[in-house]
């Protein structure tokens, strides 16, 4: 007969035997590279020479000296704050229309959910290029509907972010997945009840659908906000960040520092300027969340 | 089509219904054309010869067709046929869509079905590592990687994933939850290992969460161009969407020829999606839990 205290043991080393590779993958590929980061933020470094310690100096580079790096920036936040509150928007309207059972919904679907799917892909990227080209077919069809068919998009700069979000938005797809099945799991009493009280489809959404989807929609906020920032195919492969850096994405700039130029140690600030810049929105969306996030089981 | 809408409460008259649901259908009709349309605008402009692509590109159906694009595309660049991209690419997804399966569920069931002092720490480590930016961690894992020698291999793109993403473990940990802990139980007193309850019961039992799992990690591995950029630097190595932005710079005006291998780099995806559609909805959704 086994003693209790003996069982015990045996099952935490299979414990540990069973997540070791994710204890190991977490300290060689995160644990380890955070802290290289955070080191090389305050060094210049090259790759090929030792890094060479510099105090604040990139950070007082990054703030004072490197236009672009604002730039890129500000770029990145215009994009974040409109990417994302549209494609929420998208994404819910088009999540609460397809809600509504109907044998043809798992197409319409399909349709909505397969942009996101191979939205990041090269192949889209080269694609929207030339949809958005001024020859395109985009400029051809709002020629047909009367509208003004010689934009530059992609070379105007008040256009070219705009086109791009136009690719990021078109990927809606998978939030509307998320609100979906959220909808979905709104318990169907709760309508009903509200129907027997008089309650319209219009109140109904804003007294009980809104505010149960309300955690969903952090999440998703938080997802879209955190992925908008490290943006950086769209701009690298259609516009590379022309036309006069109004396309120049955060994530592209340090991408040429760090890897056009080799400047590691630089590139690692703006890294580091980036994370605290996410924990930051995010502890705000955080906070904020109590105000406007409903949870069930708090009951108010 | 008709729609089998559920019985409500609420009495409508007849045409009205008849009327909204017409309005729905059109509208959804209109909707899925508008997201599909720059797929098969790509498609269709794939089989136009190159002097019709931009002429005729309003009509969706070409009025000259060609194959020469999907011929010329095909040849590639420097020496190497969209053969080797494509079979570099194929080759690198299926090892992160292995390594993510055997490293994911491993993992997760320690994590789901364990106890073990530190489990709740290192579980709330796991959950941190998702909201970390991939971006901070790009030049670090760089110069570790340089210092390894693993530049210009494949193993950067491909060895992380043998140790587990958090997301990918997460997912399969809501799985395991749902499996009735008697299971184990049963099988524990009949002698079994805890090695021998994993594979033995718990394997074949979330088959359709590693499959989900296994997709997503192929579609992520297929489409990764970031990882090419950084680490890749013969063309004998290229993947598919890294050959393809080097194509598309060598070739500019043979429009056709880029369309056509794009075309061709997205079938693999939309296959996937066909057959792993449930899956993949149900592997997305599942992320919403994850907040």
């Amino acid at each position: 007969m086994r003693r209790a205290g003996n069982v015990f043991d045996r099952e935490s080393v299979a414990g540990y035997v069973f997540i070791l590779p994710f204890l190991i993958g977490l300290f060689v590929f995160t644990v380890i590279p955070f802290f290289t980061s955070l080191y090389l933020a305050f060094t210049e470094y090259n790759i090929l020479s030792p890094a060479k310690w510099v105090g604040l100096g990139n950070f007082r580079r990054m703030f004072f000296e490197d236009k672009l790096f604002w730039t890129s920036f500000s770029v990145t936040f215009k994009f974040a704050l409109i990417q994302v509150p549209v494609k929420l928007a998208f994404s819910l309207l088009v999540a609460l229309v397809l809600s509504r059972t109907s044998r043809a919904m798992p197409i319409y679907r399909a349709a909505f959910y397969i942009p996101s799917l191979m939205g990041g892909s090269v192949a889209v990227a080269l694609l929207w290029k030339q949809l958005f080209a001024f020859n395109g077919v985009i400029n051809k069809l709002m020629g047909f509907v009367g509208l003004p068919s010689n934009t530059k998009w992609l070379t105007d700069p008040h256009t070219a972010l705009g086109t791009l979000i136009t690719l990021g938005v078109w990927q809606f797809g998978s939030s509307m997945l998320i609100f979906l099945a959220a909808i979905k799991n709104i318990p169907q009493s709760y309508h009903e009840a509200a129907i027997v009280d008089g309650a319209g489809p219009v109140k109904r959404f804003f007294k009980i659908t809104l505010p149960m989807l309300t955690p969903i929609l952090f999440f998703n906020l938080i997802n879209q906000l955190i992925g908008s920032f490290q943006a950086f195919n769209s701009s690298y492969l259609i516009t590379g960040g022309k036309p006069l850096n109004t396309t120049l994405y955060y994530g592209v700039h340090l991408y040429n520092r760090a890897f056009t130029y080799y400047e590691m140690g630089y590139g690692s600030s703006m890294a580091w300027f980036m994370l605290i810049i996410i924990a930051a929105m995010t502890a705000l969306v955080f906070r904020s969340s109590s105000a406007w996030v409903y949870y069930e089981s708090e009951g108010r | 089509m008709t729609a089998s809408s559920r019985v409500k409460p609420i009495r409508r008259s007849g045409t009205s219904k008849q009327l909204r649901l017409m309005l729905y259908h059109v509208l959804m009709a209109l909707g899925s054309f508008v997201m599909l349309y720059p797929l098969i605008w790509m498609v269709s402009s794939s089989v136009k010869p190159n002097t019709d692509i931009f002429t005729t590109s309003t009509q969706l159906i070409p009025q000259a067709f060609t194959a020469e694009h999907y011929i010329t595309g095909w040849k590639g660049f420097a020496g190497y046929t969209f053969t080797v991209f494509f079979g570099n690419s194929l080759f690198i997804a299926v090892l992160v869509m292995l390594g993510t399966i055997a490293s994911s569920s491993f993992v997760a069931f320690g994590f789901a079905r364990m106890r073990f002092p530190g489990r709740n720490i290192w579980f709330v480590a796991m959950i941190t590592t998702m909201l970390l930016p991939g971006q901070v961690m790009m030049i670090p894992r760089f110069v570790l990687f340089n210092r390894m020698g693993w530049v210009g291999t494949y193993l950067p793109m491909v060895v992380p994933a043998f140790f587990g993403g958090a997301f990918n473990i997460f997912l399969v940990m809501q799985f395991i939850r749902g499996i009735p802990r008697e299971m184990d139980e049963a099988a524990k007193i009949d002698g079994c290992s805890w090695y021998g309850i994993f594979l033995k019961i718990i394997v074949p039992l979330i088959v359709p969460a590693l499959v989900t799992v296994g997709v997503l990690a192929f579609i992520g591995s297929w489409e990764d161009f970031m990882g090419a950029l950084l680490y890749l630097n013969k063309p004998s190595r290229y993947t598919a969407a890294y050959a393809l932005k080097l194509f598309n710079d060598n070739t500019k005006v043979d429009y056709g020829s880029t369309f056509a291998m794009s075309v061709i780099s997205l079938v693999p995806i939309l296959t996937i999606f066909f057959f792993f559609q449930k899956n993949l909805v149900e592997g997305i959704s599942l992320q919403g839990l994850k907040g």
